[in-house]
């Protein structure tokens, strides 16, 4: 099966629906698919919701999908980088389930194993529990949390082989493979495919089993915070 | 005196022991690192990494390389890298021996509340309720008082919980507190700050 497309417009063709449930990788702008979440802008897909850790900034990640309202609601850890999703929650027109970080990558790894559900403290005690099953177990007092089962992924990656076996560079790894794992089509982009062989089978981050579509890009890479130390003079 | 933010870092780091993984959280704990000395301390960033280095030199920024705050960060010969899944599992297993991290609100009862800003808009809780619900324990660093000087030690948090019983120790600008049966006790004040000021800067319970 060739996995292998041109251009992430033709990696997303037939897998876009209005209203789907895509699970996209990345940490703030570290890692994100930034050219299938480009692609789905020019698709105009709409009322998508995002399982996905942040909202991007408005101009750049998720963000741009919510300039152009393609977005119905988003399932996040933490979304205070975007002006234009402050306003759109605010108003109403963006729906926002907050979810822990480790509660939101274990749910998507959850659903990628065959889990439906399973129980953490994370969030017992907190706004995060109301409406959720408890249970205790020896004592402990624990939530019942859902698998996500997502539409789509979308993910970023480093390299690929043409079977779409992945290795991730630092911490750009992040949610992408609990996000690729809980798809029922995942796309992914990398920054290089390289023959089959030449990957280390022994370094294979995310074994190809889990990516369907793949595409080479060029990727921007912004950094959000750039922090840096001065050289002490000797 | 009461301890400035570099002082109360600075005690903090006296808090970790050789060997040990610890998650420091954004502002004062973040300073934290500047205090271990010769201490063996291996830093967790829960977006992946053990073994989080200082911030790079300029012209060496890598987009791929940032920590939870976002902010880039180099690493060290110690470094590991791992997927979100398995840094949250490594935080709710219990294998990171300490969290340091800033509060609104702490309780006497160990209720801890730094995730919604009164009066702010609610940015989400990132990683903190898995924290502070997985790690062995949890030592917050903040001002004992808000900007209108009012306790932030309480009776009851006022503020949405990140944890419920959680927090084990609390090290302000003026003393040391630890969570135990029935209240807060003293464990030391700041130099120059004496237990009666202590007493009357906190609302919760001090046994």
């Amino acid at each position: 099966m060739k996995k292998i497309y041109d251009t992430a417009s033709s990696a997303l063709d037939g897998v876009l629906q209005d209203g789907m449930l895509i699970a996209a990788g990345g940490f703030g702008l570290c890692g994100i698919p930034e050219l299938l979440l480009e692609a789905i802008k020019d698709a105009g897909t709409k009322d998508l919701t995002f399982a996905s850790n942040n909202a991007g900034v408005d101009d750049f990640g998720i963000g741009i999908l919510l300039q152009t309202r393609q977005v119905k609601k988003m399932i996040s850890s933490y979304v205070g980088e975007n002006a234009e999703f402050m306003r759109q929650y605010l108003s109403g027109e963006l729906e926002l389930e907050f979810n822990p970080q480790g509660t939101l990558a274990e749910r998507m790894r959850a659903g990628g194993c065959g889990i439906p559900g399973f129980y953490t403290k994370t969030g017992v005690g907190t706004v995060i529990a109301e409406g959720k099953e408890h249970k205790d177990f020896d004592g402990e007092t624990y939530i019942l949390e859902r698998g996500i089962f997502a539409d789509l992924s979308i993910v970023k990656a480093w390299k690929a082989d043409e079977t779409g076996n992945l290795v991730f560079r630092k911490t750009a790894r992040n949610f992408n493979p609990p996000a690729a794992m809980c798809g029922k089509v995942c796309v992914a982009e990398v920054e290089e495919i390289v023959p089959l062989g030449s990957l280390d089978p022994d370094s294979i981050h995310l074994p190809g089993i889990y990516v369907h579509r793949l595409i080479q890009g060029t990727h921007e890479k912004r950094i959000e915070q750039r922090t840096v130390r001065k050289k002490e003079t000797a | 005196m009461p301890w400035d933010r570099n002082q109360m870092a600075a005690r903090a780091a006296e808090e970790l022991e050789d060997g040990m993984y610890v998650n420091l959280g954004i502002g004062i704990p973040t300073l934290v690192a500047n205090y271990v000395g010769d201490k063996d301390i291996t830093l967790q960033s829960e977006n992946g990494m053990l073994g989080m280095g200082p911030f790079p030199f300029e012209g060496e920024e890598d987009a791929d390389l940032i920590n939870a705050g976002k902010q880039t960060i180099t690493e060290l010969r110690r470094t590991s890298y791992f997927d979100s899944a398995q840094s949250f599992g490594m935080i709710r297993g219990g294998k990171i021996a300490a969290a340091i991290l800033g509060a609104m609100e702490v309780a006497e009862n160990g209720d801890l509340a730094n995730w919604m800003i009164p009066g702010k808009l609610v940015k989400g809780m990132g990683g903190a309720m898995d924290l502070v619900a997985g790690v062995g324990r949890v030592i917050v660093v903040m001002d004992h008082t808000n900007k209108h000087g009012d306790s932030k030690l309480l009776k009851e948090c006022t503020l949405p919980l990140t944890g419920q019983g959680v927090v084990d120790r609390i090290i302000t600008n003026l003393g040391v507190l630890d969570v135990v049966e029935g209240g807060l006790k003293i464990v030391e004040t700041a130099e120059g700050v004496t237990e009666a000021e202590l007493h009357d800067a906190t609302e919760a319970t001090i046994v």
